[in-house]
């Protein structure tokens, strides 16, 4: 799960980190109050989950009354790759000196928590680590100890020669650390972490992602869910227990398991259609279940076939069979579906769906052929 | 012979008198694993399927002689089940449960470290060796007894590429389902390592998907060290960047982790990759006859 950054500098906030004085603000007179009390010239930042926010013109520094009402009318009306603005974060303008990144993940390879560092501020990280993977300092931590305070300082200490900052950046690190594993954190970003003309450090920018099976142990994350800039089916079939990412094809695919989900949208592709989406019904899944993937997937109106492909293990075909013919008598489908249900109580399933008008599919190469040629 | 589970497999089930725990022991012992103990807190002396149920795994070690665990209960209390079959002494930890959070499996796989103890999963469907014992919930019909090793980080998908080698006219030696997220005890090298000293097993079929570079790293490692015939897959060739597509470790993060990448550097190290499942099988079929 993503947060914005102004609930990421919130949470910095709770746990010692320096952050510049800020105010998020939704409409444009809550932005020209802000100001009035930072000060100017102040910072404008759209709050959207996508990053590339400057280059969209999503970032603006309003030196004058008026500028800080051109660009808040400006950002809180713009489109950021799809998403709306609806949130700005209004910052006090920060003299800066110089710019770093300090992140933290779990390295997936050497499976522990690793921090990174890198000279370079406001980089794109992954970038980094293609292109100049030598630039990029990493400490690990002990899983079972946490990070030591001299691991803490080794980071510090690459990043900056004046003891008392590299000091000052260690403490941070401590924080970032304990941050990150406190509140079950995927990810943690300073970028920039910067040097002001005073010497001091401050983060200008964060960023943290959170674990989604952490979340269950974390209901005030969960809490700060920006429910409005997460795609609306998304969230309904997370509140249904089903996995759905929205594609841009036309052929719905509903699947139990996710790499066989991912494998069918491949397989439509691979023979020369387009999927519509990605759905995970799950394993046990219940005639509910289904009619809710259905109701789901027809929400999307490219949608011109469907395409059922489930091997039951656990997920039994009946039920799923039973799910179809529901969904069909309640949502009122036109479109064409063709199934293919193999495994437990397949049988079941097919003296079900006799009647039904589906198009039956052997396998699943000949029910990704079959709804292609439907489209024809 | 096959890898980690047979016929000398003594299995405990921890969860055994929930919903998926009962009904699958029931499949497992249908299967023909040796399911010696169960396990539920205060349900101690109880049978399921006619299986002993114990209150810990302790006492289900002490009693039976169980040396295989696997993992039934819900997320929130797998992470202390894992740790309690490990405390117990069983030397193979199946976790079946699903949604752990990731930093738990940072500290467990650094518990692990020094005992004698391996981790499946979390979010596996489980192994099967053919003929030998299944140990999980994949489908045991689909199985038989054979050469190809099989390991993969989904579950149904599994299913599809086992069933094909089967209707190709193959088998399977073991098939290990190595979960979905993003830290798992057992990667696909550890397995390699393994079936390199399995003498059933001709040929390994690797299945991977989107999401970090562990098919990079095994495919290097076929490369260098393993000498018997890989053949592969890579789900995801469709996915979206930035988007989790189930699994959690299933997403590609900027650039890197994509399916295309995975199959060149795969091709690039001599694994022939199978377009489709059913390609796959082919694949495999070409090779060995």
């Amino acid at each position: 799960m993503k947060v914005h950054e102004y609930q990421a500098k919130e949470i910095f906030k709770k746990y010692g980190i320096p952050t510049p004085k800020e105010k998020m603000c939704q409409r444009v007179d809550e932005v020209i109050a802000a100001s009035a009390e930072l000060g100017l010239p102040c910072v404008i930042k759209a709050q959207v989950h996508v990053g590339g926010r400057g280059k969209a013109g999503g970032i603006k520094i309003a030196k004058t009354e008026q500028e800080v009402k051109e660009y808040a009318k400006q950002i809180l009306s713009m489109e950021i790759k799809g998403l709306p603005v609806k949130k700005v974060l209004v910052s006090e303008a920060i003299a800066i000196a110089s710019e770093a990144y300090l992140g933290i993940i779990n390295d997936r390879t050497a499976k522990k928590t690793v921090m990174m560092a890198c000279k370079e501020g406001g980089v794109e990280i992954e970038e980094v680590a293609r292109k100049k993977p030598e630039s990029i300092f990493k400490v690990y931590a002990d899983p079972l100890v946490g990070l030591l305070p001299h691991k803490a300082r080794q980071i510090g200490l690459f990043l900056y020669d004046d003891p008392k900052i590299a000091f000052a950046c260690a403490d941070i690190t401590s924080k970032l650390y304990k941050m990150f594993i406190e509140m079950d954190s995927s990810l943690a970003e300073i970028n920039p972490l910067v040097v002001t003309n005073s010497g001091e450090l401050i983060a200008l920018d964060a960023k943290i992602n959170f674990d989604d099976n952490g979340l269950q142990r974390h209901p005030e994350i969960e809490a700060m869910r920006d429910r409005e800039s997460e795609d609306e089916n998304e969230l309904m079939a997370r509140e249904c227990d089903l996995s759905y990412v929205k594609l841009d094809g036309n052929i719905g695919c509903v699947v139990n398991g996710a790499g066989l989900a991912m494998a069918t949208m491949d397989l439509v592709k691979h023979f020369g259609g387009e999927p519509a989406n990605f759905l995970d019904i799950g394993g046990s899944s219940s005639p509910q279940k289904v009619k809710n993937a259905l109701e789901i997937l027809l929400r999307d109106k490219n949608v011109q076939v469907i395409f059922f492909n489930i091997f039951g293990g656990i997920t039994r075909c009946d039920d799923v069979a039973n799910g179809i013919l529901e969904a069909k008598k309640e949502l009122n489908i036109k479109q064409p579906i063709v199934a293919r249900l193999t495994g437990t109580n397949e049988d079941k399933a097919m003296e079900i769906l006799k009647e039904a008008g589906l198009i039956f599919a052997e396998s699943m190469d000949d029910g990704a052929k079959k709804a292609i040629e439907l489209l024809k | 012979m096959s890898i980690l589970v047979d016929k000398n497999t003594r299995l405990v089930v921890q969860g055994i008198t929930g919903r998926d725990g009962s009904f699958h022991t029931g499949q497992m012992i249908k299967y023909g694993t040796s399911v010696v103990a169960g396990v539920t807190p205060g349900k101690g002396g109880m049978k399921v399927e006619g299986v002993p149920v114990f209150n810990s795994v302790d006492d289900a070690v002490k009693e039976t002689d169980a040396n295989t665990a696997v993992i039934f209960v819900p997320a929130k209390f797998a992470v202390s089940a894992i740790y309690e079959s490990i405390d117990a002494g069983v030397k193979l930890i199946v976790c079946i449960a699903e949604g752990l959070p990731t930093i738990e499996l940072v500290k467990i796989t650094a518990f692990l470290k020094d005992k004698d103890c391996r981790l499946v999963g979390p979010n596996s469907p489980g192994i099967v060796s053919a003929g030998e014992a299944k140990v999980g919930i994949l489908p045991g019909h689909i199985f038989k007894k054979g050469n190809v090793g099989v390991i993969s980080r989904s579950g149904t998908l599994t299913y599809e590429i086992v069933d094909h080698i089967t209707k190709a006219g193959l088998g399977q030696s073991t098939c290990i389902g190595i979960g979905g997220d993003p830290i798992i005890g057992t990667k696909f090298i550890d397995c390699l390592e393994l079936f390199a000293n399995d003498d059933d097993t001709e040929a390994v079929v690797v299945v991977g998907e989107i999401g970090g570079r562990d098919e990079q790293d095994t495919a290097e490692y076929v490369q260098k060290n393993f000498k018997k015939p890989v053949f592969g897959f890579i789900a995801g060739k469709t996915a979206p960047a930035d988007k989790r597509m189930g699994h959690a470790g299933a997403i590609i993060s900027g650039s890197s982790g994509t399916a295309a990448e995975k199959v060149r550097v795969f091709k690039e190290c001599g694994i022939k990759v199978g377009e489709t499942p059913a390609e796959v099988a082919l694949l495999v079929k070409k090779t060995l006859s």
